[in-house]
């Protein structure tokens, strides 16, 4: 057990590369000639594979009077920032609040005048800033959302100062909207069921609600044109008829302006389906271009029929440029759309084998996939980590749409899964997303309602679990790690770099 | 990504090409003189057809040079002159004529209508316009009143224009002074209760803040993205491919080799160019293909990989010489002669693809400042076809031989560029279209314009 690498080659971050975004490299200096390997537990790429485009974590700030739909979007945004792989976290305040002050009696503890609530209230502020510092020194964090009204001058003068002591950037997103029948339907939504509430009806909840209001009210002071023009910040009016955007400092904070300016509450649903079962699926073969299979084509028309019985207002339907989901598409009889980015996980030089001839043909890239199925990726092919990004302007465009229907594949499914129903990059390659299913997500309250419609065509399996984690007797890695070391380092130049040739970079991390 | 309707004729794929949007987009200009309306006209609009968006801009400013042969003086601008004023609205009538004629029937899908438009009787003669013809519009209003800023512009853009020929710099910036004078009384910006249904950004102070209000559509939200994204201080982009890799040497195509020697000493001397160029804060990104880290690696500064920087994949041509393809896979060969921007190798991209794949790494690249992009020749033909708005009959055919780094420096409304060859040779890769494309051609035909290798 154990060569020693003596790895000259060390980067301080390194990230597999991904699909539209860079990874950095820093400075590699030449491979010693003689390598001794050390038999940990390798990865293949990185696990911090997030590209690190900025090098100062963001703290996001929410600003608004409650019921403005503050918590939504840091829920939202938080989901959509982590998907594709910034690593973000929410901090609410009313949380920390309601862990403090076991009981909520009613609006009076939100009065002004009333110091002890007062008290509780800024030390509840700063243990979540506490928190938020851990986030960003001890767990890797990248983006902290936090949540909470910060209505006055006062509070985010505060703030702000935390955040430049600390080398953060902020970024303000501020909700403004004095609809009452907006601000109604939200206190129904989220506010009438949250724990504060548990031991009211309805309508004590919702009188008692508008009091809090009214408490903030009085000192709340929105972010202004002039007085504030030096900060970085979005305004968002009446849920997102008009934006006010000041001084955007980077690229993360672009990308989240650009998601905000996308986002919106009108109620619809998104139907997700894989094709039909195809002919190579009969087979037992991943990946390829083939037709469907007779229930494949049953299938399909089934799901016509479905679709009809719905009766679904104004539906876009959505395939890949794959035949196997044009040709369901066709059953539907309505136009439908095709995107190159919906096409199945590349295979690479597996595209079209059994699993069976890719553990005879391929045991070593067999047992990597198995080890981090997010990140791997196929010799020539890809990974999951890239299908998300590739999938982004689809989804992009998915917050933008109201009723779709998107029919896709088991993997594109699963990544389009994982971002409606915020699951980690750990479970996404594992979701569920069986043939001749419809998933129908519908946006309720802070998330998604799943309704899952079997359309009662039999069609083969093609899910495979996670298999059992072997460890070897003295908890290190059985040695095929080292042979996939040797296969996956890069480059040959490491080898046969000629006189001066500079190595370029190892991707790997010792974890 | 969803793609436009480039009117695509190609017959191997099953394509259905996609409209971004269903109507035509009507996007309209507001602001005073030297607001950089033009800039954003010409930028826009060079941006949405690289993206596969057919879009044209009509600067009325363009259609009263033509009507009213020689400018004399502001006077022509001033609002009591009768005369000028009927000029300018007949101008402006033939230019959303124009408009018309090209969205409706020449398969336009934006027209940006660059003019002043600062009233708000004249932006509701277009909306009447947009709405009798059944286009959706988009205001676009620059505001800006920084002094520093508007005299910039007056010296960069409009010193040298048509209507100052005959001027010395003093005379021209006086006269443009009263110029925007004339402008400023009736001048209506929009406003956020007024013209609350109406779609538009305001940009305000050269980008600093945005208004953006109801954006409609897709196109709109894309349009808005860009526009938040373009800046304009001055910076310039490097463009190179890796050093000669051992394939080139061959004459094969794709593939993911190291550097030869002579590529090796390219990246040498590029280390040596970029320090000699002392570019302050530098950004250096490649792919994530071996030669163009190799050759990254002998700049010395940090980079980073981009996977979207990798060369347009051959498919079942990977790695094939020519000769090979022409034997193999002949028809195929005839067929992307025939359209090499839109034809896919089988199992593989087409230029297309390519430019799609790009289109993030061109948001950044307008995000940042200096950078230097370390890529490949169909990638490098696709970025290159951006910032010189080249089309895409051209694109496939621009020449980006091996050793040579262009230097691009925004300059007024386009870009100036800089060759500067590297003096270590290298394999000519630049494979021109050939005479014949006909799918029944000869071998010699078909390898007419192939470039000598190894």
């Amino acid at each position: 057990s154990g060569l020693m690498v003596s790895c000259v080659a060390v980067a301080q971050h390194v990230h597999t590369g991904d699909g539209q975004y860079p990874c950095r490299v820093s400075q590699v200096s030449q491979l010693a000639a003689a390598l001794w390997l050390w038999a940990w537990y390798f990865l293949p790429f990185s696990s911090a594979s997030v590209p690190q485009l900025t090098n100062s974590p963001t703290l996001i700030v929410m600003v608004g009077l409650p019921a403005r739909g503050k918590t939504y979007i840091s829920k939202k945004l938080t989901r959509y920032l982590n998907w594709i792989g910034f690593p973000t976290k929410v901090f609410n305040l009313g949380q920390y609040r309601r862990d403090a002050v076991q009981t909520y009696k009613n609006f009076e503890f939100f009065r002004q005048d009333n110091k002890e609530a007062m008290q509780i209230r800024k030390a509840c502020a700063s243990n979540a800033l506490k928190d938020i510092c851990i986030y960003f020194s001890k767990e890797n964090g990248q983006v902290a959302v936090f949540d909470a009204t910060n209505t006055t001058r006062e509070r985010r003068v505060s703030i702000v100062s935390f955040a430049k002591e600390k080398g953060y950037k902020v970024f303000f997103v501020e909700s403004i909207c004095d609809d009452p029948d907006i601000i109604a339907q939200n206190i129904t939504e989220v506010k009438v069921s949250s724990p504060d509430y548990v031991n009211c009806d309805k309508e004590e909840a919702l009188a008692d609600f508008l009091k809090r209001i009214e408490c903030y009210k009085q000192t709340y002071v929105p972010l202004d044109d002039e007085k504030d023009r030096n900060l970085s910040y979005i305004k968002i009016f009446d849920v997102g008829s008009r934006y006010l955007v000041n001084r955007v400092q980077d690229h993360i904070q672009s990308r989240i302006v650009y998601y905000l300016m996308n986002i919106h509450v009108t109620p619809r649903s998104i139907y997700l389906t894989r094709h039909g079962e195809s002919e190579l699926n009969l087979l037992g073969r991943i990946g390829g271009d083939s037709g469907l299979s007779p229930r494949g084509h049953k299938y399909a028309a089934s799901l016509g029929s479905f679709l009809k019985g719905q009766n679904i207002k104004d539906l876009k339907v959505w395939t890949s440029h794959m035949k196997r989901t044009i040709q369901t598409a066709e059953h539907l009889g309505v136009p439908y759309e095709q995107w190159k980015a919906l096409n199945e996980i590349d295979a690479g030089v597996c595209e079209e084998l059994t699993y069976e001839e890719i553990q005879e043909k391929h045991p070593e890239e067999f047992a990597l996939r198995d080890q981090d199925k997010y990140r791997y990726r196929y010799p020539k092919g890809e990974s999951y980590e890239d299908l998300v990004h590739r999938l982004e302007p689809v989804i992009m465009e998915l917050e933008r749409q109201e009723n779709v229907l998107v029919v896709c594949h088991q993997a594109v499914m699963r990544c389009l899964l994982a971002y409606l129903l915020d699951k980690t990059s750990d479970e996404l390659p594992y979701l569920k997303c069986p043939l001749h299913t419809v998933l129908r997500l519908t946006p309720v309250a802070y998330g998604c309602k799943m309704e899952n419609i079997f359309l009662n065509v039999e069609a083969v399996n093609t899910h495979r679990e996670r298999p059992v984690k072997q460890k070897g007797e003295n908890g290190l890695k059985p040695s095929i790690n080292v042979v996939n070391f040797l296969n996956l380092c890069l480059i040959p130049a490491i080898w046969g770099g000629g006189g001066g040739g500079g190595v370029a970079c190892c991707h790997i991390v010792l974890s | 990504m969803m793609r436009g309707s480039s009117r695509s004729k190609s017959t191997q794929n099953l394509d259905r090409t996609v409209c971004m949007t269903n109507c035509p987009t009507l996007i309209v200009t507001v602001g005073l003189p030297a607001r950089g309306k033009t800039y954003i006209s010409k930028k826009l609009t060079r941006y949405l057809n690289w993206i596969g968006v057919p879009t044209r801009e009509f600067n009325v400013g363009q259609y009263r040079r033509e009507c009213v042969k020689i400018y004399k003086s502001f006077e022509f601008f001033r609002p009591d002159n009768e005369e000028g004023l009927k000029i300018r609205q007949q101008c402006a009538s033939a230019a959303l004529n124009d408009v018309r004629q090209y969205l409706a029937d020449e398969g336009g899908q934006v027209a940006v209508f660059d003019a002043t438009n600062t009233t708000r009787e004249r932006r509701q003669t277009i909306t009447a316009f947009a709405e009798q013809n059944g286009f959706k519009v988009f205001f676009v209003e620059s505001v800006c009143e920084d002094p520093v800023v508007i005299a910039e512009n007056i010296v960069q853009v409009k010193l040298g224009s048509p209507d100052y020929m005959n001027c010395n710099t003093e005379e021209a910036m006086e006269d443009f002074k009263k110029r925007i004078e004339c402008y400023e009384n009736s001048y209506e910006t929009l406003d956020e209760v007024w013209d609350r249904h109406l779609s538009y950004i305001k940009i305000i102070d050269v980008g600093r803040r945005y208004l953006v209000n109801q954006v409609q559509d897709h196109i709109q939200s894309r349009i808005v993205y860009y526009l938040m994204n373009i800046h304009i201080t001055p910076r310039s982009i490097y463009l190179c491919r890796h050093g000669e890799s051992d394939l080139n040497v061959k004459g094969c195509i794709g593939g993911d080799s190291g550097l030869s020697p002579r590529g090796r000493e390219f990246a040498k001397y590029l280390g040596k160019f970029i320090e000699s160029q002392d570019i302050s804060d530098l950004k250096v990104w490649t792919s994530q293909m071996k030669r163009t880290i190799q050759t990254a690696e002998a700049v010395s500064v940090p980079y980073e990989q981009w996977k979207a920087l990798n060369e347009i994949d051959a498919g079942v041509c990977e790695e094939m010489m020519y000769e090979e393809i022409q034997q193999h896979y002949p028809l195929e060969f005839a067929l992307r002669d025939q359209d090499k921007y839109r034809y896919r190798y089988p199992k593989g991209e087409s230029y297309e693809d390519l430019v799609q794949r790009l289109e993030p790494v061109i948001m950044e690249l307008e995000r940042q400042e200096n950078v230097l992009v370390i890529c490949h020749q169909a990638v490098m033909r696709c970025l290159l076809a951006y910032f010189l708005d080249k089309t895409a009959e051209e694109l496939p055919y621009l020449k980006c031989p091996l050793h040579t780094v262009l230097k691009l420096t925004p300059v007024a409304y386009g870009c100036k560029v800089e060759s500067i060859f590297l003096n270590v040779d290298a394999v000519n890769t630049h494979r021109d279209r050939p005479e014949n494309v006909n799918i029944h051609r000869t071998t010699e035909d078909a390898l007419q314009t192939v470039p000598a290798h190894l």
